[in-house]
């Protein structure tokens, strides 16, 4: 397998060929979806999604007629919050998992591994009541509330593995030199993981960017993320799809390109637990 | 610890009491906000879950809260629409990760081989992962649809059908129709693990296989196989949890129908819930299928916290 090095044509009939394939299967849709989106409205279902006469017109309607800002900007806020409330708990959380012994060390992390467990619809419903209570429906706070539930839990175990990377030596030596526990934290730590903090940041947003059902149960009237913005275009007759897929385009967008842009950060902190497991 | 009057030794005495006290309560100062945050915002509303589901709450009778007892669960057993709904889902998890597991093991052994384009082809891979499940559904509405959807169209061309078939409204294609475009979402996730496993296993376990004269089967049944079974058991577990998450792709593409050929107990749970508001049946339904995926994650855990220790 790894020895002999096979001749180019068989490696681009056992290798490159199927890759190719796999890669069709997978980007086929969201090409055809960005087709579509480009597609005139009028002549989509005579003569089908062509590049021949692409037009904008699709994007310029979804900002214009629909509001998509609005949308955009909601997602942006619930998001943005997102990553602020799961951030700042976890990071000194996960600090004090990655160096301290201490009693029900054990438990506590896995209860944080538990409630990643739990099935979302289990929440959903008391969340649901509970904001009703609190007066909190429809607000940016409850759709950030809920968003936290996962991104808590998800960032402290994300934080422990980037943590756990930083050489324990390094915070002994900036005690030394008169640092308390915080400092050398803040100092030292913080600035090492500034990589992975990002990373992590940067998948709550996502996650939270791309949420669904909370956005659509605790939100929908005065705050509607984007999620919840492309699935009202579906009208009650007709669907406009030339519509629904620029909206599709435009909302997958700011994920898809932060996604890019970490990609390889992110998937060695995911992996590394479960490599090592 | 700035205590000038203090002599030398007491001052150090008192210094070390207190970093002994500050060692002890350090730790657990750093975890208390996470910890209190998520008791309050994950083990609270869990708990009234389990305390919904005894009562009868409708939630247009709002004053209405009356225990009922375990009547929910009785209620459930004798659901017609519970058994299809279980049924349904265990053929959408049973189906849905071998199909992810296997096209993401292929996936990554491929990216694991040399060829040029291979970082594009690995960065390319995980796009489906970073869209939103609405898109996801969205998009495979208008691929799947029956008058001008793209799958009719090309299997037609291909003369693998006859005629167009309506997939997510014909009750026999549509549990069907919404697993490919799960296990679509889905095997990217296993490909980028199961290629990190590929990569910690040591080149030179094939050099001495290959000196030995092993085949490269034999090799993979050998040396790969058992070097990633671990991330693959891993992956699985993780998967069962977010596939049970991924109703909303189901909600969104079908609402359960036709029918209740699409029904799953967490999409049943919040439909229930949704559009019935009733939230004491709902709960219910949703603390069974917790209890359900509790098995699953009880093996996990114990797979994990031997890891942890």
């Amino acid at each position: 397998m790894a020895l002999h090095k096979p001749s180019t044509m068989r490696r681009i009939l056992t290798v490159d060929l199927p890759m190719v394939a796999i890669l069709a299967f997978t980007l086929g849709p969201y090409l055809w979806m960005f087709l579509t989106s480009i597609s005139d409205e009028s002549t989509l279902f005579t003569e089908g999604p062509s590049l021949l006469n692409a037009t904008l017109e699709n994007y310029t309607r979804l900002f214009r007629t629909v509001g998509f800002a609005d949308n955009l900007l909601d997602s942006f806020i619930v998001a943005g919050g997102t990553v602020i409330v799961g951030l700042s708990l976890s990071v000194t959380a996960a600090y004090s998992f990655s160096r301290f012994e201490f009693k029900f060390k054990r438990v506590l992390m896995l209860q944080f591994l538990l409630i990643n467990m739990f099935p979302l619809v289990l929440l959903i419903l008391p969340l649901f009541v509970l904001m009703r209570v609190l007066g909190l429906l429809d607000t940016h706070i409850a759709l950030i509330i809920a968003n936290s539930t996962i991104a808590i839990p998800f960032s402290i175990w994300m934080m422990v593995s980037y943590i756990n990377g930083i050489p324990r030596s390094l915070d002994e030596a900036a005690m030394t030199d008169g640092c308390t526990r915080l400092q050398a934290l803040r100092r030292v730590v913080l600035p090492l993981c500034l990589p992975g903090i990002i990373a992590t940041g940067i998948y709550i947003f996502i996650t939270s960017w791309n949420e669904y059902l909370y956005a659509l149960t605790l939100g929908g009237r005065e705050v509607r993320p984007i999620t919840v913005a492309v699935q009202t275009l579906i009208g009650e007759y007709e669907v406009q799809w030339g519509l629904l897929t620029a909206g599709g385009i435009v909302g997958a967008l700011p994920a898809t390109v932060l996604f890019l842009l970490v990609q390889k950060r992110l998937i060695s902190g995911l992996t590394q637990g479960a490599v090592k497991g | 610890m700035t205590d000038a009057t203090a002599t030398d030794t007491s001052r150090h005495d008192r210094q070390s009491r207190r970093a002994t006290l500050g060692r002890r309560v350090l730790p657990y100062a750093m975890l208390s906000p996470a910890v209190l945050v998520t008791l309050a915002i994950v083990f609270f509303p869990m708990v009234q879950t389990a305390w919904m589901s005894l009562h009868d709450y409708v939630l247009f009778r709002p004053n209405d809260f009356d225990w009922v007892g375990l009547e929910n669960f009785r209620t459930a057993l004798s659901d017609e629409v519970f058994w299809i709904s279980l049924r349904n889902t265990i053929i959408w998890m049973g189906t849905t990760i071998p199909a992810q597991l296997l096209l993401g093991l292929v996936t990554a052994l491929l990216l694991n081989q040399q060829f040029p384009w291979r970082p594009l082809a690995r960065a390319l891979i995980i796009i489906p992962w970073a869209l939103p499940s609405v898109v996801i559904a969205l998009m495979w509405v208008w691929i799947y649809d029956s008058n001008y959807g793209v799958a009719n169209e090309f299997l037609l061309r291909m003369g693998l059908i006859q005629q167009s078939i309506p997939w997510l409204a014909d009750p026999d294609y549509a549990l069907a129709s919404i697993i490919l475009t799960l296990t679509w979402q889905g095997f990217p996730f296993f490909a980028v693990m199961i290629l990190a496993g590929l990569q910690a296993i040591p080149q030179s376990y094939y050099e001495a296989a290959a000196i030995d004269g092993a085949s490269a089967w034999r090799q993979f049944w050998h040396i790969t196989l058992p070097g990633i079974a671990g991330v693959m058991m891993t992956a699985v577990l993780l998967r069962l949890i977010w596939v049970a998450n991924s109703f909303d792709v189901i909600f969104v593409m079908t609402g359960g129908g036709p029918g209740y050929a699409t029904h799953t107990l967490p999409l049943y749970a919040f439909i229930k819930a949704r559009t019935n508001l009733d939230f004491g049946y709902g709960s219910a339904i949703a603390v069974l299928f917790t209890m359900l995926l509790m098995v699953v994650v009880v093996f996990y855990l114990r797979r994990t916290g031997k890891a942890v220790s």
